[in-house]
């Protein structure tokens, strides 16, 4: 079976210095893969690789059989691939509906003439944008926020919004940043929950970046671990628990 | 007493004429002085500069201090189609007749298409650049406009255009001031108008949801030319005379006040800043040189106290989409 999105021998360096180097990795759909490693390892450093927000120095990312390194991002979120945020970067000035509904920009389905004289069939299309809109933020339990602004959303709800709106795009793969970052144990129950719902509803792959440990042994299938740019291990969460190279690399040399 | 629904469904509509009517017979019988409409009139096409500013400035998040640039484009090709062509062929200018309006509809229209093709061809290199940078762009812009204007031998260079037909009248500019505004209410209601909002608040999260951030940048700042033009238009035949410096930095600050004095991200501020930021000005002349004063100290205090306008990021219930 052809993999959803493969890469090749990717590396990038940032003015000389190697952020990453000889990177591989091959998803098959429906997978969910953890991404893990020290800080500054280079794990976002791929997420924006695959995103388009940099370019790879070398190397090829194919996704459904389609080069898509060195396209812009607008276009490859169209291809397929969502992701969210470390650091989350909802548009807070905007309703929580109106930030899933940009999702939908790129799937209008009315010109700009359209939009200018309000004609009919953009109306009809912008409820069915809103109703759309509003089942997605149902299934994440955020529909009573759908008027408020996102700033004004607590933390918890605004990772939960961002996944959302990385759905709303109809993705084949989701990337997630640190979706538990911040969050207490009890949440993050409830994230492992939501994202292996997700996976079988929306029928997507994720890759997820991690530090909470719960977390990536509870949801993920496959694991990867990188330090210093380079992978050093890849296997089953188990294999990777024992790993040496691995305890060595978040524990230190000498403990 | 009940409204009847027909009154209620068309309450903006009705109250337009309402005012009209206010306006033309207010004039007629004496009590508005011609000064006071053409102030009126100001109002209006001030309303649209400042809203279009708006669509670049508080909906989109880019900071263009040039807008004034996109007027004098507008002024000087419809003036140049009503005015300079038949000066040149040394015929008489055609005033308000049919073929004066025949011939001044379209020129103000060109002149707002003149207008937005300056605009693509500033902002698709410009609009890559961020923030000050930017707005130094658009200012610098807005210069080389007046500057080749005053060069220029056939559009009047520094002595300007004298002979122009009076064609604009409280009529126009009332129907293109709700025409343009309800235009511009729907663009930014629409889902152009959230993808710009969305490359306002991140351009970054914009562009991974599917958002062309450059092609949203330069549509909206094309746009927004687009109307500045046609108030060029309109302007320059309620002056009857324009002059470069009709169109200097001073100009493009104004609607910047306007639109930030009022709310920058919102229609109904964008209209407040430009109704009571024109009117100010006049309401005080009595107390001559103060009024600058006063003008002043109003935008101080209005900053202090409402550092985000007027209206904020409210709209009013009649610009609202009923369907959000």
């Amino acid at each position: 079976m052809n993999p959803l999105l493969e890469i090749r021998n990717m590396d990038h360096y940032f003015a000389g210095l190697k952020a990453v180097s000889d990177f591989n990795l091959s998803l098959q759909n429906n997978e969910i893969v953890g991404l893990i490693g020290p800080n500054g390892a280079g794990k976002t450093t791929v997420f924006n690789l695959i995103t388009g927000l940099h370019k790879p120095t070398s190397g090829e990312i194919i996704f459904r059989k389609q080069p898509i390194h060195g396209q812009k991002p607008y276009i490859i979120a169209e291809l397929g691939i969502a992701r969210t945020f470390q650091n989350i970067r909802l548009f807070l000035d905007m309703t929580v509906i109106e930030n899933i509904k940009v999702a939908y920009h790129y799937q209008r389905k009315y010109g700009i003439f359209s939009a200018f004289m309000s004609s009919k069939s953009a109306e009809e299309h912008e409820i069915e944008m809103s109703d759309a809109a509003i089942d997605l933020l149902e299934i994440f339990d955020l529909d009573k926020y759908a008027q408020n602004k996102a700033g004004s959303l607590p933390y918890g709800q605004q990772r939960k919004l961002e996944i959302a709106r990385a759905l709303a795009t109809q993705p084949a793969l989701i990337l997630l940043d640190e979706p538990a970052a911040g969050m207490n144990p009890v949440e993050a129950d409830q994230l492992l929950h939501t994202i292996h719902d997700l996976r079988n509803r929306f029928k997507v792959t994720i890759l997820m970046i991690e530090h909470q440990m719960r977390v990536v042994m509870g949801v993920c299938e496959r694991i990867k671990v990188m330090d210093f740019g380079e992978t050093i291990a890849e296997g089953l969460p188990e294999e990777i628990q024992k790993n040496e190279k691995v305890i060595k690399a978040y524990l230190g040399e000498n403990t | 007493m009940k409204i009847p629904y027909i009154l209620k469904k068309h309450k903006v509509i009705i109250s337009l004429l309402f005012l009209y009517l206010v306006i033309v017979l207010t004039y007629r019988t004496g009590w508005l002085s011609s000064y006071l409409l053409q102030i009126i009139m100001f109002v209006g096409i001030n309303i649209v500069m400042t809203v279009s500013l708006g669509m670049i400035n508080g909906f989109t998040g880019q900071f263009s201090i040039g807008h004034g640039g996109f007027m004098a484009v507008g002024a000087y090709a419809s003036v140049f189609l009503t005015t300079i062509i038949f000066q040149m062929a040394g015929s008489s200018v055609p005033g308000q007749s049919l073929l004066g309006y025949a011939i001044f509809f379209p020129a103000v229209l060109i002149g707002g298409l003149c207008a937005a093709l300056t605009g693509f061809l500033i902002g698709l290199p410009t609009l890559r650049v961020k923030g000050d940078y930017l707005a130094i762009v658009t200012m610098a812009f807005s210069e080389v406009i007046r500057t080749i204007i005053r060069v220029s031998e056939p559009l009047g260079g520094p002595r300007g255009v004298s002979g122009i037909p009076s064609m604009t009248n409280m009529a126009i500019v009332m129907v293109f001031t709700v025409l343009s505004v309800w235009l511009m209410r729907n663009f930014l209601a629409s889902t152009y108008g959230r993808a710009s909002r969305a490359t306002r608040d991140s351009e970054i999260a914009a562009e991974i949801m599917g958002v062309n951030t450059t092609q949203q940048k330069t549509l909206v700042f094309t746009t927004a030319a687009f109307f500045a033009g046609c108030c060029g238009g309109l302007y320059a035949h309620i002056l009857q005379f324009i002059h470069p410096d009709n169109f200097t930095f001073m100009k493009s600050l104004e609607y910047l006040i306007y639109l930030y004095i009022g709310g920058s991200s919102s229609i109904s501020g964008a209209m407040t800043g430009a109704v009571v930021f024109t009117a100010i000005p006049e309401l005080f002349r009595s107390f001559q040189i103060w009024r600058m004063v006063i003008y002043a100290l109003l935008l101080i205090v209005i900053m202090l106290f409402r550092p985000n306008g007027i209206i904020g990021d409210r709209e009013f219930s009649f610009i609202k989409k009923n369907n959000t």
